[in-house]
């Protein structure tokens, strides 16, 4: 599935999806209007735009990120300060240790999503603090893996011999990482401040760097592989042979060509990276409270299973969130492949 | 679906109970009515009625039923069924349950020699299940094989506690019936077969408080297989062990030489007892609101769904509900080693900031979490005396004002900031850790808080590693191994049981003067003069500010649909086990 400016694809699949610019019929008196040939990105993207799923998954993917950016200025409009306590006898039945009075945890205009129980803070500005905490660790560690994977992906499958066999061993060890229970233990030991980052800071630099430095392991196979098929190829026995060094080809040749499976893969890892981080912080070893991340709140919701209001928002989001990436990348990789349909 | 068929039972449940209620009335001479906390400071149901099966159960196994071998309220309430120790406290309602009366012994510890020496005769007549009659020699093995050297019976209040090997004059290191086979102790004597008497290093006035232990009921040495003992425990009181399966139940019938007239504590009324292991937390709650189980044994109070219908006053289950206090106390140590808190007054600020009702819905408000505390000392700890010293305001909320007024003496006008610890996988702790950082922001005190696992807690909380890493706060709890000064203060005010190591649940309160009050209190023989030591040493530790009272516990517990004679002993914070009888 090589796709790039340099290789020629299959001509079926390019005619099939119109290489003619306006396919209706030019206005009378107007000079025909040239016949041009499209980039394979914009083939790419006629064929997502024509993806009805993807485009809905790519729009919420996109509402999303904008939220985690808006979110203070959401907040203020629409919520109450996400830490903000609201203990108050007037919303919530605090003989019963807290519980919101109302339909569904007190929804309200007040409160959008109601109250969380016994601390009667705000859902819907945690919700929507949540995201930031919990879109930001998955973009940077998928960052992080996607780097690592292809910087040693490239190189095992373009040096192969005995580079090839030590990247491959350490792409096994990694692989077989008891990556969860390493990650308990180390965040469950994280000093107050090291590496000249303090307290959240910190926490999530290590919880980017847990996931995103085990999970290389993946794309770094996949990149390995059509790297071992690329390099065998016409235009880079071409440039060999015109007197191209190593990293030369490495960078100008062969990695324009697998732009697209990064893109694919990143897409398909960020909702991996999004369940983890939710899954560290429901065994309590993500951030630290008050800051609110859709794990903590799943992770507090369940001594409250019997006011499910609690669990249904975090829940939620999570679930649209990883839905939204994966019928995404899906999309997208049928229309950067369309042989894979 | 199975919800509604609860449902169902539940209305049913409520009409029988009415009906029975309102037949009942005419015959019985205190009328039977189900209303919330009913068997809280009085009897339910009281009742000479003979006969009938106790049915309990239990959602998993406690340590053991060897009464050399176990530290758990529940099965201290239980062991009295088919032991005798030479104390106990009285099977009564209210304060009274607090009271010490003899049990095997025929009066309480005689002291002399300035309260070095403490005396105890045994009742005569009173026999083993096999007919062979107790001996007090018999009471002395039983002690020295809990409190053995080797930890044989590690899980007990023996070996794990450790009061006794404190104080008695035990001649070196090595003592016991599995470490020193042979070797006779001179820190405990039978002049006669009726007649024991435990010699201690240093006087100590509360000595019936461990003769109260059920260590001292007693063992035939020629029957004791070490830990296996607890596969039949050879049994002193009225009864005696039917079937024991490990891991499954047990089941107790009536010992044939058990005489009413040694005990004029049992009255003996059911037949038999049946226990069960391993049944599901959420099962037993739905058990005993259907009358297939009298208690839940591990006397904790109910689980979340089943507490949501009780605390709702319009369930009919809530008059079945009891709302019982225990002798445990949640509470946060300040730690004076870190700055600024090494000043009274920055300590002094977090008692006023504090919101109290905060810290009470932590727990689950009112009725779920406790009373707010003030002090150290919990109510059914005799001595206690309430008192205030931080109002909280009108709505206890926190005083504002005052804490500010705190900061500036301290030096702090704008407030400064530290640390906070608390268990992590403890979500009532976490609560507490939230609750605190709201509150205290108010005055410009800023917690961060650093969850930390709960198993090594109190390891991890070492001297050291609280100021190396400026852990200022740090949720703790505690109960007491039982209702008197000694057992809810010993462990957590004395300074000199915090060790470089850690370990200690004392983390926080350094006074030489709490101390000093300690040795005293420990010395006085007289309960009248003790008592109030306790209530001094208390005051000291709130003057100080070295910690922040939070609650005093409540559990929520469902009362038994078919038991009569059902109250709460004030020792266990359950309901009475030896009491409890089948109504007729």
């Amino acid at each position: 599935m090589v796709i790039g400016p340099d290789t020629p694809t299959s001509t079926t699949a390019l005619i099939g999806e119109g290489l003619v610019e306006s396919p209706g019929v030019p206005p009378a008196g107007a000079p025909p209007a040239a016949i041009r040939g499209r980039s394979l990105a914009q083939i790419a993207w006629s064929r997502l735009k024509r993806d009805k799923g993807a485009m809905a998954g790519g729009v919420v993917v996109i509402l999303l990120i904008l939220v985690a950016i808006l979110a203070p200025w959401i907040v203020a409009l629409l919520g109450h300060p996400p830490d903000e306590f609201h203990q108050d006898p007037a919303l919530m039945d605090l003989n019963r240790g807290g519980v919101p009075k109302g339909t569904f945890g007190g929804i309200s205009g007040d409160f959008l999503f109601g109250l969380e129980p016994l601390n009667g803070r705000d859902l819907f500005s945690r919700v929507i603090y949540g995201s930031q905490v919990s879109l930001l660790i998955a973009f940077l560690a998928t960052l992080l893996s996607v780097v690592i994977g292809t910087v040693l992906g490239m190189m095992a499958g373009y040096f192969k011999g005995w580079v090839d066999g030590l990247i491959g061993r350490a792409m096994d060890v990694f692989l077989a990482f008891p990556l969860l229970l390493f990650a308990i233990v180390l965040v469950g030991v994280i000093p107050e401040s090291a590496f000249g980052l303090t307290g959240n800071g910190l926490r999530i630099a290590i919880l980017v760097f847990i996931i995103g430095f085990f999970n290389w392991g993946y794309i770094a196979r996949v990149i390995r592989g059509q790297v071992l098929s690329l390099r065998e190829r016409e235009f880079v026995d071409a440039a060999r042979s015109l007197g191209a060094r190593g990293p030369y080809i490495i960078f100008k040749e062969i990695l324009p060509n697998i732009v697209a499976p990064i893109l694919i893969y990143s897409t398909l890892l960020i909702p991996t990276n999004i369940l983890f981080e939710a899954g560290l912080s429901f065994l309590g070893v993500g951030i630290r409270p008050p800051t609110p991340s859709w794990g903590e709140m799943l992770s507090s919701a369940v001594r409250f299973y019997n006011q499910p209001h609690f669990m249904f928002w975090p829940g939620m989001a999570i679930f649209l969130t990883v839905l939204a990436f994966n019928i995404f990348g899906d999309g997208l990789r049928d229309a950067l492949d369309p042989k894979s349909r | 679906m199975r919800k509604k068929l609860v449902g169902v039972v539940a209305s049913a449940a409520a009409l029988i109970l009415a009906a029975s209620a309102c037949q009942s009335t005419p015959t019985t001479p205190t009328p039977v009515t189900p209303e919330f906390n009913a068997a809280v400071g009085k009897v339910f149901n009281p009742s000479d009625h003979k006969g009938g099966t106790i049915k309990m159960a239990i959602s998993e196994d406690w340590d053991s039923v060897d009464t050399g071998d176990t530290y758990y309220g529940l099965s201290w309430n239980l062991l009295r069924l088919y032991s005798r120790s030479l104390v106990m406290f009285k099977a009564e309602p209210g304060a009274a349950g607090n009271e010490l009366t003899p049990d095997l012994a025929e009066a309480l510890g005689v002291p002399s020699d300035g309260g070095k020496t403490w005396t105890y005769k045994l009742r005569s007549g009173v026999k083993y299940e096999d007919g062979t009659p107790v001996t007090s020699k018999d009471v002395k093995y039983a002690v020295m094989r809990a409190i053995d050297s080797t930890g044989t019976l590690k899980q007990g209040v023996g070996y794990q506690g450790g009061y006794l090997q404190a104080f008695l004059d035990l001649e070196g290191d090595t003592y016991g019936p599995y470490a020193a086979p042979g070797v006779d102790t001179k820190a405990i004597t039978t002049p006669d077969d009726s007649t024991i008497v435990f010699h201690l290093k240093q006087p100590f006035g509360g000595f019936d408080y461990f003769a109260m232990l059920p260590l001292t009921a007693p063992v035939p040495q020629a029957k004791d297989t070490g830990v296996k003992y607890k596969e039949h425990v050879v049994s002193s009181g009225p009864y005696m062990f039917a079937t024991y399966e490990s891991g499954k139940g047990f089941t107790l019938k009536r010992n044939p030489n058990w005489d009413q007239a040694t005990d004029p504590n049992r009255k003996a009324l059911p037949d038999a007892y049946e226990i069960k292991l391993g049944v599901a937390a959420d099962d037993i709650d739905n058990q005993i609101e259907t009358g297939d189980i009298d208690v839940d044994l591990a006397g904790t109070g109910v689980q979340s769904a089943m507490l949501a219908k009780l605390l709702d006053e319009n369930d009919a289950l809530h008059k079945r509900a009891d709302n019982p206090g225990s002798s445990r106390l949640w509470y946060t140590s300040i730690n004076g080693n870190v700055a600024p808190l090494d000043n009274v007054h920055c300590r002094r600020a977090i008692e006023y900031a504090a919101d109290r009702t905060g810290y009470q819905l932590a727990y689950g408000g009112p009725v779920a979490g406790g009373d707010i505390q003030t002090q150290a000392l919990v109510p059914p700890i005799p001595g206690y005396a309430k008192f205030d010293l931080y109002p909280a305001g009108a709505d206890n909320k926190g005083d504002a004002t005052k804490a500010k007024d705190e900061l500036t003496q301290c030096g702090q006008p704008t407030g400064f900031a530290t640390t906070m610890a608390y268990r992590a996988d403890r979500p009532k702790e976490k609560a507490v850790a939230e609750s605190l950082q709201q509150s205290l922001k108010k005055v410009g005190i800023e917690l961060t808080l650093q969850g930390l696992p709960t198993s090594g807690y109190f390891t991890t909380l070492a001297p050291g590693y609280m100021v190396e890493h400026k852990i200022g706060l740090a949720t703790n709890g505690w109960a007491s191994d039982w209702n008197d000064g000694y057992g809810m203060l010993g462990a957590i005010v004395d300074s000199r049981l915090i060790s470089p190591k850690g370990g200690s649940s004392n983390l926080s309160v350094r006074d030489p003067e709490i101390d000093a009050l300690l040795d005293k209190a420990f010395a006085e023989p007289d309960v009248s003069k003790r008592e109030p030591i306790w209530a001094q040493i208390d005051k000291k530790v709130m003057e100080g500010a070295f910690i922040l009272p939070g609650l005093w516990a409540k559990s929520v517990t469902l009362r038994s649909k078919n038991a009569a004679n059902v109250f709460v002993n004030e020792a266990f914070g359950q309901y009475d086990y030896l009491a409890m009888s089948v109504a007729g």
